[in-house]
């Protein structure tokens, strides 16, 4: 058995290193310009396709916890229609960014596989735990997913109530506080604070 | 001609298929009897914008006068005031009103949304007015570190104020004005 397939491994890797006999350089440079279009083409679509809101809450996890206390907010509901799904907010919206987050994403396959989070209970065990991640990630990136709806730069302080003005000049202003500082639980109901500051 | 019959018989039909329709037509447009036209729902009644009602009658402030047999429409869903303002208190030991928006606030066992602003820590850093000292005493007086837990629901003695009409009429009078009447009462 090792025998064989070390045989067809060895005649493979041959054939890869030969260069090639029937095809011109023209003919390679440009089928494999071809199918690299072809390729990123699939593997942008399939990165997308799990960015959307109907693929999160295709597994009862997210669908039954989260994305119900979601319903309830005005991310979800408004009187102007304008939403955030959960991609919004949970991936970044760059490229290198969100293909890194794809990437430790892959351990949230893993909690799907083994059914980390599989119970309500389970769930709420965990939910300090989860939300800590997030916080932790839109510290670190100044909330850049809220700041790619609500930029400061654009707010009309004066169409605010006089106090949130007041609190979001003197502290989201000066830089000194991020969106995330005060606004935790905006989205989801908040889990056991004891001990977490909250702005 | 080959297909003679076959045009014959194609003419033929379509001769009956136009005869049967204009029967159809005639038929069905003459013997079908108007539908009556639905008589127009009633409308359903608004409320009198100042319809307190007859004194006396004022516990049918709900329906707002409308017969029993109507059905009336809701009134509008009324707006939270907003702006920030502090409101008289009608006598000294009235938990003030709270002057803006609560939507969305959590406050359970898990987090209190309100002492995010309003708790002695962090009054300075939202220039809230803190919760007063009283919030931090048990039954006995003592005074605790953190907000007395029978104190800790907020919306049990504070609540915003809207700009609904009252459904009720109010001779509430300030204890000011009951100690002093104004001249001529």
């Amino acid at each position: 058995m090792w025998t064989r397939s070390k045989a067809i491994l060895l005649s493979l890797w041959r054939t890869l290193r030969a260069p090639s006999v029937h095809y011109s350089l023209g003919f390679l440079t440009v089928a494999g310009f071809l199918a690299g279009i072809v390729f990123w083409g699939g593997f942008n679509t399939a990165l997308e396709a799990t960015n959307t809101e109907q693929f999160c809450t295709g597994c009862h996890e997210m669908r039954d916890n989260v994305f119900e206390e979601l319903k309830g907010t005005i991310h979800y509901s408004n009187r102007s229609g304008v939403r955030a799904t959960c991609p919004d907010c949970h991936v970044p919206h760059d490229w290198t960014d969100k293909i890194a987050r794809k990437m430790q994403a892959s351990k949230e396959v893993w909690g799907k596989l083994f059914g980390s989070i599989d119970t309500r209970e389970k769930f709420l065990d965990h939910r300090l735990q989860l939300a800590m991640h997030e916080w932790t990630r839109l510290k670190a990136n100044d909330s850049l997913e809220c700041r790619n709806c609500h930029d400061y730069d654009s707010m009309d302080l004066t169409r605010q109530g006089s106090r949130a003005a007041q609190i979001h000049k003197r502290w989201l202003g000066t830089r000194e506080k991020t969106c995330i500082d005060c606004h935790k639980g905006i989205a989801h109901r908040l889990p056991d604070m004891t001990g977490v500051p909250q702005g | 001609m080959r297909n003679k019959t076959l045009w014959i018989a194609t003419a033929m039909a379509l001769a009956l298929a136009v005869m049967a329709f204009s029967a159809g037509w005639l038929f069905g447009a003459g013997d079908r009897p108007r539908a009556p036209a639905a008589p127009a729902p009633a409308l359903p009644v608004v409320a009198a914008a100042d319809d307190l009602g007859p004194a006396g009658m004022q516990l049918d402030a709900i329906r707002r006068g409308v017969p029993i047999g109507r059905e009336a429409v809701p009134p509008p869903l009324a707006k939270v005031d907003n702006a920030d303002l502090k409101r008289e208190r009608a006598y000294p030991m009235q938990p003030p009103t709270i002057p803006h928006s609560i939507d969305g606030y959590q406050v359970d066992k898990n987090s209190n949304r309100c002492m995010l602003c309003h708790a002695r820590a962090n009054a300075a850093t939202f220039q809230a007015p803190p919760v007063s000292v009283t919030h931090y005493m048990d039954r006995d007086d003592q005074f605790l570190a953190a907000v007395s837990p029978r104190r800790y629901f907020c919306n049990q003695c504070h609540v915003v104020q809207t700009d609904a009409r009252p459904l009720v009429g109010n001779a509430f009078e300030d204890v000011d004005r009951l100690l002093h009447p104004p001249a001529g009462d």
